[in-house]
């Protein structure tokens, strides 16, 4: 029989600590993961590429900038030449590894700049409403609104085309449809109950903001981030391909752009243009399909068990 | 089992006798919201479409004193509880809280404010934020004001805490999520973060009707043992008048934002007089069989907080309203020993 | 013969962790124009018990066994066919929270005139004036025929709810929590309104509901259940006043009785059984002051100690 004075918890074979919760979050985030194939596949795209921009010039400290001599121009790939010469002489091996560190980099820290704004916008937006709400808004339409190609072309030729800039460049013009998303997201949240809860007991706006509301839009943010990463990728090769790119750390798209110019398709030289085409594709796609899995393990909704 | 509220009615009027003081005072409250129109309507209208959830009510709590508000949906009841702890802002009349006007504190005087009135909110699965374990959620009122200094202590207060809610032995609850735990045991959460300050003040707004029956006597007598060995005020809104005349010293009864009888718990269960009390204990469900109960069902549903009847705003479903009840809107008068009604007929 | 006469249902549902018996062994009958009021907290069943007889059973779930005999049919046996044509016709349900089901975008009058079309063959114009008749009989304007749903009070969308289900003159009516969410007003309406159609209809109707308060205005016979099982089965009187399994004592006494003493109310400690895993013996015993050894070692089944009173306990149930 019950002792009514005592209320029983679910039962447990021992007290759990702080460390045991977190064990069975991930153990449980990563059953839903193996799941997913699409995931799975996404993830494995992500970590190949991750190592080889990290690890891959290690392994390969082949300067992808060395010109070569007159009669080593656009060769097929030989033993020497993994994937062949470019119109340069330059090894196309060389530059594609030091290219993914470029592509990648550049793609992660133009979307990291993006997150951050996106969110500040859209959390103070949503949460605080009123004349900030409209104005925050209006602005953020405003560069919904705009070409972003052309602004970036344009911000790219104003600025000069330096690794720094084109981070920077991307970064501020892709931040708006982040913060339109950050935004309902945070209206939703903004009516639960734990919000008013956290008001009656004598928490300022900041806090609330920071604590209650960011952990709850979070996953959102998260899984669209990885979408905006392979977004990110993506403009900084259409960059680099129409020329705007910094020639003195060749990204695959800069790769792309001296295929073009250097008429590689007409002569039959694929290895100068396939290689870098593909990575570009491989890399977004591997990480739309990670993005399609976090939304899955954040949105119990979409799963399909 | 032994008889609660007996022992209860007896320590009240001890504590009464010795304590006159109220805690809460409200006079002529007023919360008026500003209905939207739509885009044109709202910038070239001069209509506005105001919804005056709360128009015009005055009421005190005493220390001690559980003061039920009672009404069904839209009558402005748990408007009220917000307003009383400024999560929503009063459009006219005054709040004293221990005789000082809630209005005219400023940010550290509001600081304090919240420490000492606080509040139990009704849904237990969305007021508790599922990203965080319980030993956050419950030490959340002191690490917001800065009232812990360690680890140690945020871990001890805690635990006490849960115990005293009832949650034994209260390290297991600790890193627990909230999606963890059961409804009552959530609602325990609740209210062990709203006692952990030690306020003087409790708004209850509809506590336990979201859980299951037999469980709610736990979180009720909780209620009580903190009123009384603490000294606690309730304000406890319910639409259940059976819950609030098992718990309460005194009842008030809402309709359309308007206060139409107050009095105490078993005077108005058993002896009201306002048209709407009566009908409203008339349909109250009760556990047993009664042959031939005269209920009184009213016609139609209660109408929207926009578009108020004039005069009474009883009139259009009141069995007895006469000519004057269109015109005039009647006034709270006494009528007995604490016992108020805004009838013409009384 | 009974309208209605379910025996031994059993209806167990498949989780990843196993099987979850959700009703296991209900017995019930009910007579043509009788109302019976399936009362239990949060997982007892009662919706699956509905859910069985109309059979509207989500894919994770089945009927294990028994029998579910409409005038004489057994439902649990027939094809999907013939129970599409007995659904609606001869039994409808009213589902909780109804009233959320109406389609946003479509006139009220027109989507119950569709289920009377969909259901009986009718055109359009006969079907409308079945709807105006059907308006009067739950007393809603019948000019609101022509209205979408957003202009309806959440009082009236129910009835409208009702009326859709009464479109078919069905024998039987189930109303899974009928009233849950509705202020106290607008629910001692709608149970007015439900008592009014039964008499005039003779209907019979199962009332579904975890407010054993609402029961004793509208039904002649209640079933508590719990965990799966019905535990006691006789009148509301019975039920109410003359309750005998200690479950269903303590679950009377968690409603305040405004005409009786002023004292507080009861609880029950502990929480429902986890049906994946449930106790042996009775599923209650865990849970009860009274429990003895018997209790932990085989269920109680029900048995009848009055004139159409069951109880399933040991202790109580009158053998022991």
């Amino acid at each position: 029989m019950v002792d009514p004075n005592v209320l029983q918890p679910k039962p447990e074979i021992k007290i759990m600590g702080k460390k045991d919760v977190h064990l069975r979050k991930y153990q449980q985030i990563i059953a839903i993961f193996k799941s997913n194939k699409i995931g799975m596949f996404g993830v494995s795209i992500f970590v190949f590429f991750g190592l080889v921009a990290l690890i891959g010039p290690l392994i390969f400290p082949y300067d992808p900038l060395q010109i070569g001599s007159g009669d080593e121009v656009l060769q097929s790939p030989d033993s020497t030449h993994w994937l062949g010469t470019d119109d340069l002489g330059r090894d196309v091996f060389a530059a594609l590894i030091s290219g993914s560190r470029v592509s990648l980099g550049i793609g992660l820290l133009a979307t990291f700049i993006t997150m951050v704004i996106g969110t500040l916008i859209g959390i103070s937006s949503g949460y605080i409403g009123g004349k900030v709400d409209t104005i925050l808004m209006r602005f953020t339409e405003i560069f919904l609104v705009l070409p972003w190609l052309p602004l970036m072309l344009v911000l790219a030729a104003l600025l000069g085309s330096s690794i720094w800039n084109i981070i920077l460049v991307i970064g501020f013009t892709s931040w708006s449809s982040t913060a339109r998303i950050v935004r309902a997201q945070t209206l939703s949240v903004k009516e639960r109950q734990f919000i008013e809860r956290a008001k009656a007991i004598g928490a300022n706006d900041f806090y609330i903001m920071y604590k209650h509301v960011l952990p709850n839009v979070f996953p959102l943010i998260f899984a669209n981030t990885i979408l905006v990463s392979a977004v990110a990728i993506l403009s900084e090769t259409s960059l680099s391909f129409l020329g705007m790119g910094d020639a003195s750390h060749p990204s695959w798209g800069m790769m792309l752009h001296y295929a073009f110019t250097s008429g590689a398709a007409s002569v039959g030289a694929y290895w100068f243009l396939l290689p870098p085409g593909l990575c570009v594709v491989g890399v977004v796609l591997g990480f739309t399909f990670l993005g399609y899995a976090f939304e899955e393990l954040f949105n119990p909704k979409l799963r399909r068990s | 089992m032994t008889n609660v509220i007996e022992a209860n009615v007896v320590s009240n009027v001890i504590k009464m006798k010795e304590n006159t003081s109220n805690v809460i005072e409200v006079k002529d409250l007023k919360v008026h919201f500003e209905g939207s129109q739509g885009f044109l309507k709202d910038f070239f209208s001069k209509e506005k479409n105001t919804v005056r959830a709360v128009d015009g009510i005055d009421f005190v709590i005493k220390k001690g004193e559980i003061v039920s508000l009672v009404g069904e949906s839209g009558c402005g009841k748990t408007t009220t509880g917000k307003a009383l702890l400024r999560l929503v802002h009063q459009s006219d009349g005054e709040i004293l809280f221990k005789g000082e006007p809630i209005l005219k504190k400023d940010r550290r005087e509001m600081k304090l404010f919240r420490q000492k009135a606080q509040m139990i909110f009704q849904d237990p699965y969305q007021s508790l934020n599922p990203r965080n374990v319980i030993i956050d959620i419950v030490a959340e009122p002191l690490t917001v004001n800065g009232l812990i200094s360690s680890e140690q202590e945020k871990k001890e207060r805690v635990i006490e805490a849960l115990e005293n809610a009832g949650l034994k032995p209260g390290e297991r609850f600790l890193y627990k999520y909230p999606h963890e735990l059961s409804g009552g045991q959530r609602q325990r959460i609740v209210i062990a973060s709203a006692l952990i300050l030690n306020p003087e003040f409790i708004v209850a707004d509809e506590p336990v009707s979201m859980l299951d029956a037999s469980i709610r006597a736990d979180i009720l007598k909780l209620m009580v043992e903190q009123r009384d060995e603490k000294g606690i005020s309730y304000l406890f809104i319910t639409h259940d008048l059976s819950l609030a005349w098992l718990i309460s010293d005194r009842i008030a009864i809402m309709y359309l934002g308007k206060i139409v009888e107050v009095g105490d718990a078993e005077l108005i269960a058993g002896s009201c007089l306002h048209p709407y009390s009566k009908a409203l204990v008339s349909v109250m469900p009760v556990p047993r069989k009664i042959k031939n109960r005269e209920r009184t069902i009213l016609q139609g549903e209660t109408p929207n907080p926009s578009r108020i009847p004039t005069g009474c705003r009883f009139h259009p479903r009141c069995p007895v309203a006469f000519d004057r009840c269109k015109t005039e809107e009647p006034a709270l008068k006494e009528v007995g020993v604490g016992h108020f009604v805004a009838c013409h007929l009384v | 013969m009974s309208l209605l006469e379910v025996r031994d249902l059993k209806t167990y549902f498949h989780a990843k962790e196993g099987i979850v018996k959700a009703v296991d062994g209900v017995t019930f009958t009910l007579e043509e124009g009788e109302a019976i009021a399936l009362v239990g907290e949060s997982g007892c069943g009662k919706t699956t018990t509905a859910l069985s007889i109309t059979k509207l059973l989500p894919k994770e779930g089945h009927i294990a066994g028994g029998d579910v005999l409409f005038n004489g049919v057994d439902l649990a046996k027939i094809s999907h066919e013939k129970m599409r044509r007995t659904r609606w016709n001869d039994i409808s349900i009213v589902f909780q929270g109804a009233m959320n089901s109406l389609n946003p975008v479509m006139k009220v009058g027109d989507q119950i005139a569709e289920v009377i079309m969909l259901h009986k063959g009718s055109n359009y114009k006969e079907a409308m004036q079945k709807v105006k008749k059907l308006f009067e009989l739950v007393e809603i304007n019948s000019e609101r025929m022509n209205q979408y749903p957003h202009e309806f009070s959440g009082g009236m969308k129910q009835r409208a709810m009702i009326a859709m289900a009464l479109a078919c003159d069905p024998k039987l009516i189930i109303g899974d929590e009928p009233t849950t969410a509705l202020d106290v007003m607008v629910q001692a309406q709608i149970l007015n309104l439900l008592e009014k159609l039964r008499k005039e209809m003779n209907m019979s109707m199962i009332l579904i509901t975890h407010d054993l308060s609402v029961m004793g205005e509208t039904c002649d016979k209640a079933a508590i259940m719990y965990a799966g099982k019905i535990v006691e089965l006789g009148s509301v009187e019975d039920i109410l006043e003359k309750h005998v399994h200690p479950y269903t004592e303590k679950l009377v006494h968690s409603y305040p009785d405004i005409y009786g003493n002023r004292e507080m109310i009861s609880s029950i400690p502990g929480s429902p059984p986890n049906l994946l895993n449930p106790p042996t013996g009775c599923l209650f015993h865990p849970r009860c002051e009274f429990a003895i050894d018997e209790c932990k070692l085989t269920e109680p089944v029900l048995r009848e100690i009055s004139s159409n009173h069951f109880v399933a306990c040991h202790v109580r149930g009158g053998l022991i």
